[in-house]
């Protein structure tokens, strides 16, 4: 599918972009322009259709107003399903996570969620703010996922998804387990600029997408030392 | 003052000199918490028989409040909360440290407005500006709105200046149109300052519609919310008042945010019968606030510090700094907000061709950051090895809260 251009779409910046959501479309879009591949970045606000034939499609975190009614518009409009169904590569972040599955509460309130993925969320006890941090699938081949969460909901999983990590630090799904992932669709509730703390998580979603095994190595040393100064934080927060 | 408060007033004052004294910091918050402690209603009672002014928003309230302070100081002597504690243990201690004044201009942390109002029943309010500031902590922007919305209901004596480019702002401004009719709203006056930053109201708070933007103005796509005519405006380098007169600002701090701020200042000083005329000469007495715009020379590099706390005010500093070395410092402690994805909110390409130093102890994430933004840096592990690695002359430094006073500390406090 992927032609000319790789084409990203940012999903709902005027809905879904609360914590720098924008960076994870920065970040795909820089990486795959050092490797020479053409990007086109589109923001699709939620009053624009979806277009259903790009490659990417990033849907970022948000307060509880802007999930439910970014939910609402996604169903109504139908492009991401098109899309999914299609074989597109979709990356949900936190809020965005949460809406890729069946169900969420926001504000108290049961919504639909666009049920492409097998999964249901829920509100927590208590909300979780602070490092996260897990062994992802080995069937992904990347390294440790180091990231931030903030979010109150927890996200109970159906046999058709795998566990994107086992959390090693954080809460993640349930304090066991971390996101998911079936097929090109994967979620985690590492907020924000996600990929900025994890280039090979990135580089998945491109291989995904541009239907290769492996891209060219790039410069990654300022994130490997933004990844090990976090792994040692979190090392030195769990020392009793 | 009832004897319990003038008690609680004097041991404030003198926690407030032992902290000072004892190095542990200005004093502005211990000795408001120790005055409280023994008597709850204090800060009603410090606040009672005085005009009081608040000034609250995301940004630019400490500086507004400065120049308002100055604004109002036309008139007599004003207490105010200079040390930027903003929260009713400082106001408290800025009260009872200024002793009898007939006014007061007070910064307000935006989450304490309401119950600020409660207590001092201020006579006007200011209304800058709600974006997202620490949301690993803070309200979300819409729930903040929501509750000022609220609060300044319950206050139809007081008048409000708020700020007609923010549409959150606006919003809250706006009685609700179910509001209870048996109370009058408080009477607004608009003022329009420029905003740079629009990312967190796209969706209107009314109707959740789309906001829409051209030239100056916006307005909501799905009801009557829309910008205000605003009475006060920023043209040239100057202020146009609610009669269409143009007074020339001369300010010693940088930036057109500041002209907003001082704007807003002469606003809030008119309601106090100020004229803006008088007003006006004052503002330039205003040179740094708590270190911020100060200037020092160190080993020949002038040094200009700038605070930047969120996306938007990351955006103003890069509008007030010279095209000049830049040390840029961020630190994620509990002050800052332990979360660093904002900096992805910011687009740092305006520092593109000048030299780039990075520090402080979340470094790491900026410069993933600036590497993704296409722009050159060289990370320097103290303040120090930045001062050494940029040629004498200006050296510009932008910090969040406590990377600012990290660096203030190695400049010995400036003031």
């Amino acid at each position: 599918m992927f032609s000319d251009s790789l084409r990203i779409v940012w999903v709902y910046p005027d809905l879904l972009s609360t914590y720098g959501d924008r960076g994870n479309a920065l970040i795909l879009a820089s990486r795959a322009q050092r490797r020479g591949y053409p990007v086109e970045v589109l923001e699709v606000r939620s009053d624009q259709p979806l277009p259903a034939t790009a490659d990417i499609y990033l849907v970022g975190g948000g307060e509880d107003g802007p999930q439910a009614l970014g939910a609402q518009r996604l169903i109504a409009d139908g492009g991401l399903h098109r899309a999914a169904a299609q074989g597109a590569v979709v990356f949900g972040v936190c809020a965005g996570y949460q809406l890729l599955g069946s169900s969420f509460f926001a504000k108290g309130t049961e919504y639909a969620g666009l049920e492409l993925l097998d999964l249901s969320s829920d509100r927590g006890p208590t909300r979780a703010i602070g490092e996260l941090a897990g062994n992802i699938d080995p069937r992904l081949g990347l390294p440790p996922l180091s990231g931030f969460e903030n979010h109150g909901g927890r996200t109970r999983l159906g046999p058709e998804v795998s566990p994107l990590a086992q959390v090693t630090a954080g809460i993640g799904n349930d304090t066991r387990t971390e996101g998911a992932w079936r097929g090109k669709l994967l979620g985690t509730y590492s907020h924000g600029p996600a990929l900025a703390r994890n280039p090979a998580l990135a580089d998945l979603l491109l291989r995904w997408a541009v239907g290769v095994n492996q891209l060219p190595p790039l410069d990654d040393t300022w994130s490997n030392r933004l990844r090990a100064e976090r792994h040692a934080a979190v090392a030195a927060a769990a020392r009793p | 003052m009832p004897l319990r408060a003038k008690v609680a007033s004097s041991v404030s004052r003198t926690a407030a000199a032992l902290s000072r004294a004892a190095g542990r910091g200005d004093g502005s918050v211990i000795g408001g918490w120790i005055g409280l402690k023994i008597d709850p209603e204090l800060l009603a009672h410090l606040a009672a028989g005085r005009a009081i002014a608040l000034v609250s928003g995301t940004n630019g309230k400490t500086t507004t409040t400065r120049l308002a302070t100055a604004a109002v100081g036309v008139l007599g002597k004003v207490a105010t909360n200079s040390f930027g504690a903003n929260m009713p243990t400082g106001h408290t201690s800025a009260l009872a440290k200024a002793g009898s004044t007939p006014y007061a201009v007070l910064e307000v942390d935006e989450h304490y407005l309401a119950q600020v109002l409660d207590a001092t029943d201020a006579h006007v309010v200011a209304l800058l500006n709600l974006s997202r500031d620490q949301l690993d902590r803070a309200r979300e922007v819409a729930m903040m709105a929501q509750l000022w919305r609220a609060a300044l209901i319950r206050h139809p004596e007081l008048r409000v200046i708020a700020n007609a480019d923010d549409p959150m702002v606006v919003w809250a401004a706006t009685p609700p149109a179910n509001h209870d009719q048996r109370l009058t709203p408080p009477r607004v006056t608009w003022f329009s300052a420029g905003q740079r930053w629009h990312d967190d109201s796209w969706v209107c708070p009314e109707c959740g519609s789309t906001i829409a933007r051209q030239n100056n103005q916006w307005w909501c796509t799905g009801c009557p919310l829309r910008r205000p005519q605003p009475q006060w405006s920023v043209e040239d380098d100057g202020v146009i008042d609610p009669t269409g007169a143009w007074h020339k600002v001369q300010l010693q701090l940088p930036g057109t945010v500041n002209l907003g701020n001082a704007a807003t200042a002469l606003a809030v000083a008119a309601e106090f019968g100020v004229r803006p005329v008088d007003a006006v000469l004052k503002l330039g007495s205003v040179t740094s606030i708590a270190g911020r715009y100060a200037q020092v020379e160190r080993d020949g590099r002038l040094i200009r510090l700038l605070l930047a706390k969120n996306p938007a005010s990351w955006l103003e500093a890069f509008d007030m700094a010279d095209e000049a070395p830049t040390l840029l410092s961020i630190n994620a402690r509990d002050p800052d907000g332990l979360d660093t994805s904002w900096l992805f909110d910011v687009d740092f390409s305006p520092l593109r061709g000048r030299q780039v130093l990075i520090t402080g102890d979340r470094a790491f994430d900026l410069a993933v950051r600036l590497d993704v933004n296409g722009v050159p840096f060289q990370h320097v592990r103290t303040f120090t090895e930045a001062i050494q690695s940029v040629p004498p002359g200006r050296l510009e430094v932008i910090a969040n809260y406590t990377a600012f006073q990290d660096i203030r500390a190695e400049l010995d406090r400036v003031l």
